[in-house]
């Protein structure tokens, strides 16, 4: 990959910076995990790129952003995508600003992902580290929530589904991610369940209620009555 | 100067041992094991430890080498755990306490893995896999508490493998996992098996089915049960390194500790080192006297919670099958 350079190394593999085509890119290389048997790690590198390309041109039709795709390569198992050069991850913008900026951002999480689950879009591994907020004026500035937008990445875990059942666990999996990063977490959820009822009127209902059934299920969790 | 005496008993494992500020002045334990094909049951379990407890306890202190007076504190766990065999050990930690006039403290069990893995290793702020029989939880610390950020959502890994040794009739002897390891380490072909990863939780208990389903089919086409076992492993663990791997990028942390019973088998902590190499991350991992339940865990954990001050009501004293981790608030910590 000439011209790239190491970025960072993310949860599922490289990520690199570039220019391709004459445009910032990003690189995310599966590198071959060591760790795994060679059948498996082919097998599920294979299964994450399709549904991580797949889901975000599914999202693309919904008018949820993501990176834009540029090309998949399999045999180097590597996708190209939009890079943007000045954005913030969600988890740290949260820890520096004020409970009511944060609830404010939940509120548009909450929406983009009602919309999301609408199109039946599961992305199967919501944390607050796979959100990005990008400047509309391509500044390093992430001050005023309406100069931001919203971006979603990381959909290697993604998959198609319309029972409320996937939505209610994707939905626990964002709470539990909060619970364990912020210490607003209570309100911030309760913003995020707000915005998505907004975005997702015919379906949250039967969603809110798997969210309760999913809540129950946790292990060792204290039970009165 | 605290000296901690701790009783463990929650699942078929019955533990006391001796803590003396960070050192280990004895580690006793008697597992109870079932025939092949047969798993523990609590009444049977919660027998054996009380047919034992007084043998191992005098073990315990004739080992430590200290008085019953020189003991600050009794530790005991509180749960999570099977109700039979915890409650008959309680009753004992009670029963001392009284007889000796000493505090009594209930600990979490998850918390005595934790804290013993961070003594002997040494680990400054890990990231905590914790593999047992009962227990799967990927856990980080962050504000006074040991968060939970992934777990199982069904099964324990452990109890994945002890089921599937039932399956294939392995000894239990000294433990079912102990038994599929060696085989594995003799298999050879790979068998494509479900895989279950959602976010940072997983699920064990759709492979189990699958093995208990086709084994025999498997067995009949020509696999071997080495084979089988060797799939096994390498399939659930590398589901336990993928989610492991996502908790650390997510908390920007660069140390992995592993603990619990499944966490001595050297498969899993070989394939968390390569993980952990290929990040620049570092591997923490202890052998089976600390990895497996015992009862200095649970005198380490306390000791900790009574040198900060914690004090239980007589009446807090009790048992509880259901405990999670993220419940107890780590007062001992000031990171």
């Amino acid at each position: 990959m000439e011209g790239f350079e190491l970025f960072k190394q993310g949860a599922e593999g490289r990520i690199f910076k570039g220019t391709y085509l004459g445009k910032p890119t990003i690189a995310k290389e599966r590198f071959v995990k060591k760790y795994r048997h060679p059948d498996l790690d082919s097998s599920l590198t294979r299964e994450r790129i399709k549904s991580e390309s797949r889901s975000i041109i599914r999202c693309k039709n919904a008018g949820i952003r993501t990176p834009a795709l540029y090309l998949v390569d399999f045999n180097r198992r590597i996708i190209f995508m939009e890079h943007f050069e000045n954005s913030i991850v969600v988890k740290d913008f949260i820890s520096s600003v004020s409970e009511e900026v944060a609830n404010k951002l939940a509120c548009k999480v909450g929406a983009a992902l009602g919309k999301m689950h609408a199109s039946n879009i599961i992305h199967g591994d919501l944390t607050t580290s796979n959100m990005l907020l990008v400047n509309k004026n391509n500044q390093a500035v992430y001050e005023e929530l309406k100069d931001l937008d919203l971006i979603f990445i990381d959909f290697g875990l993604s998959h198609i589904e319309s029972s409320a059942e996937d939505k209610g666990v994707d939905l626990y999996v964002l709470e539990r991610a909060l619970i364990s990063t912020h210490s607003l977490a209570k309100s911030i959820f309760e913003q995020v369940l707000d915005g998505y009822k907004s975005e997702y009127k015919s379906g949250f209902k039967e969603v809110f209620i798997k969210l309760e059934e999913v809540r129950a299920r946790g292990r060792k969790r204290t039970m009165v009555g | 100067m605290v000296i901690a005496l701790g009783l463990e008993g929650s699942a078929n494992k019955l533990g006391i041992g001796i803590m003396k500020d960070g050192k280990v002045l004895s580690n006793c334990r008697k597992t109870y094991i079932t025939p092949p094909g047969e798993g523990f049951l609590p009444k049977e379990t919660a027998e054996h430890h009380r047919q034992n407890v007084t043998k191992v306890l005098k073990d315990a202190i004739d080992q430590s080498g200290v008085k019953p007076s020189e003991i600050d504190v009794i530790c005991y766990t509180k749960g999570p755990g099977m109700g039979a065999p915890l409650a008959s050990v309680a009753v004992v930690a009670r029963t001392i306490a009284q007889l000796w006039n000493k505090p009594l403290l209930g600990v979490n069990h998850c918390i005595g893995h934790i804290e013993m893995g961070r003594l002997i290793t040494g680990a400054a702020n890990p990231t905590v896999l914790y593999v047992s029989g009962g227990n799967t939880q990927i856990i980080a610390y962050s504000r006074e508490r040991y968060r939970i950020f992934g777990e199982t959502i069904d099964i324990a890994v452990g109890n994945c493998l002890d089921r599937f040794a039932r399956v294939l009739k392995l000894s239990n002897d000294p433990s079912p996992g102990y038994n599929i390891e060696q085989m594995a380490k003799k298999g050879k072909k790979y068998i494509q098996l479900p895989y279950c990863v959602k976010g940072m939780d997983v699920s064990f208990s759709g492979i189990l089915t699958f093995m208990e389903e086709r084994a025999e089919k498997f067995l009949k086409d020509g696999y071997t049960p080495e084979d089988l076992c060797f799939s096994l492993q390498e399939t659930i663990f590398a589901m336990l390194v993928e989610t492991t791997e996502r908790a650390l990028a997510h908390c920007n942390s660069q140390e992995v500790l592993i603990v619990g019973g499944v966490g001595c088998n050297e498969r899993l902590q070989e394939m968390m080192k390569q993980m952990c190499d290929e990040r620049g991350a570092k591997l923490f991992a202890t052998d089976e006297r600390f990895c497996i339940d015992n009862g200095v865990m649970i005198a380490q954990a306390g000791a900790e919670m009574f040198s900060s001050g914690t004090k239980m009501k007589w009446e807090d004293c009790f048992i509880t099958q259901r405990y999670r981790t993220d419940e107890v608030k780590v007062t001992w910590r000031n990171d």
